[in-house]
């Protein structure tokens, strides 16, 4: 007898805490976020598609190394490049050296896996990831990046 | 002849006006409430604060098709949406909401209340029975043994009241209340000292007869996909929508009216239809944070909470109250 009443005790006690909990939360603030009307700031780690890094003259800092393009399990870097000359003083002497200047910086996210393989192996620190997260489209073409175009567009 | 005639229009007119304003700003306020205990904003979009959401669902519903699933009973399949809505509209014509406004007041007014509120268990069993599915099938075997169950200990309290005040009348069970908060029948009297008890007896009853959570055995989704409005699309099961809710109107109205003073104030002043609002809609919000806290609870729990623990205190509470009535 004594066990029947504490049992309905004890339950009774315990829905009160409930609803407890429920009114101090419904007083709380709303935590939803409106996307797309508001969004958050992404964090410092999140790994988006691969970007290139400019130098300080806006340039790709990609010296065409082809340290990614051979890293990558996917094989969904693809690089081209062209030697330009150029003149540099060596010893009060003008002389013409030759360099690799990156033409074409393509990526093929259809099917990177975000592994991050690229970023690792690029001694120059010329790519690292983005925090582009609004990837939507109904055709794939849309997702092989022209990273040097978009590097031009992000300065100009 | 034709006046009375008018006033059974008005009257009913005006039931179901309230009983649909009500159902579907109900859900408004449902789904605001639920959203406010999820830390979310719920429907914001339609209008300011997302007002014109039950709008928007009505259009919808009403423009969809209503299919009736074949080998389905059609006569039947079609009756029992009706029978869920009509119930709860005739019942508004009794109920008092002030001294003055009463469509038709009678003098055994909560017999029939109760009379029609059994209908409800029986469109559900209609319902899941004529739709020739096996989740609406098991959804009405439950919630017919759940509203037999939950009647019981629901009707003893009532009883307790009627044995308590010698009427029937909605109104002058009211009358008997007023004066203020200590005439309630909430407040434990010397005839009565179980008052409180017998409360939350018939609040928990109410829960249960309107099929909410945690007593939502009867459309529990995680189980019976939908229970037994599962064939039900369009305003078939707009209708169980808002019968649903005038439910909840009537059922918080006959706790306000049998418990909490009707339209009496509780210091006992200025009386009127505005304190059976403000009673009735916090009792509302009640329901609506109770279905928000509680997960559902099991078949076995729900009988055994009626069978073993309601219905043994609400007859010791009668039978206490008869004793002591005998002796004050
Ligand atoms: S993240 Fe991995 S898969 Fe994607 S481009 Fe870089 S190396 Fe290739
Ligand atoms: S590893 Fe770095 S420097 Fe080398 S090609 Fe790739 S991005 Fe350019």
């Amino acid at each position: 007898m004594g066990a029947y009443f504490t049992e309905i005790f004890r339950g009774l006690q315990s829905l009160a805490i409930g609803l407890g909990i429920t009114f101090k939360e419904f007083f709380q603030p709303v935590v939803t976020v409106s996307y797309p009307y508001e969004t958050i700031k992404m964090s410092e780690r999140y790994r988006g598609h691969i970007e290139l890094i400019e130098d300080e003259e806006g340039k790709a800092k990609c010296v065409v190394c082809g340290m990614c393009e051979r890293a990558c399990p996917s094989g969904c870097i693809s690089l081209a490049s062209e030697s330009v000359e150029y003149e540099v003083e060596v010893k009060g002497e003008m002389k013409t050296k030759k360099k690799k200047v990156l033409t074409k910086y393509d990526l093929n996210f259809t099917t990177c896996s975000l592994c991050g393989q690229c970023v690792e192996n690029c001694n120059f620190g010329a790519i690292t990831f983005s925090k582009d997260y609004n990837l939507a489209s109904s055709r794939k073409e849309d997702f092989h990046f022209d990273l040097l175009n978009r590097l031009k567009e992000r300065n100009s | 002849m034709s006046l009375t005639i008018l006033n059974v229009i008005i009257a009913v007119v005006i039931a179901i006006g309230f009983a649909a304003l009500n159902a579907a700003y109900l859900v408004w306020a449902e789904r605001r409430g639920a959203g406010r205990i999820q830390r979310r904003p719920g429907p914001n979009v339609n209008g300011p604060l997302g007002l014109l959401q039950p709008l928007a669902d009505g259009i919808k519903l009403m423009t969809k098709q209503l299919v009736i699933p074949g080998g389905a009973d059609k006569a039947l399949f079609m009756v029992a949406p009706v029978l869920a809505m009509a119930p709860a509209i005739i019942s508004f014509v009794t109920i008092p909401f002030s001294e003055s406004i009463v469509a038709h007041s009678m003098n055994i007014g909560v017999l029939m209340i109760f009379a029609f509120a059994s209908l409800s268990g029986f469109s559900i069993l209609l319902a899941g029975w004529s739709s020739r599915n096996k989740y609406g099938m098991m959804a009405s075997v439950r919630a017919v043994s759940q509203n037999i169950s939950y009647e019981v200990p629901m009707l003893i309290t009532v009883i307790t009241i009627v044995m308590m005040t010698g009427t029937m009348d909605l109104k002058e069970l009211v009358a008997a209340q007023s004066g203020g908060i200590w005439n309630w029948n909430l407040i434990p009297s010397l005839s009565s000292p179980l008052m409180p008890v017998a409360f939350l007896i018939f609040f928990i009853c109410s829960l249960a007869e309107t099929n909410r959570a945690p007593f939502d055995l009867g459309e529990a989704e995680s189980e019976l996909v939908a229970g037994f409005h599962t064939e039900y699309g369009s305003m078939g099961f707009g209708l169980f929508f808002m019968g649903e809710y005038a439910n909840i109107v009537i059922g918080a109205s006959l706790i306000t009216i049998l418990f909490l003073g009707g339209w009496g104030c509780p210091l006992g002043l200025f009386p009127g239809v505005w304190w059976f609002l403000l009673k009735i809609y916090m009792l509302i919000f009640s329901f609506i944070w109770i279905r928000w806290t509680f997960p559902r609870t099991t078949i076995y729990g729900l009988l055994n909470l009626s069978w073993k623990i309601l219905i043994p205190i609400s007859l010791f509470n009668l039978l206490l109250t008869a004793g002591l009535l005998k002796v004050f």
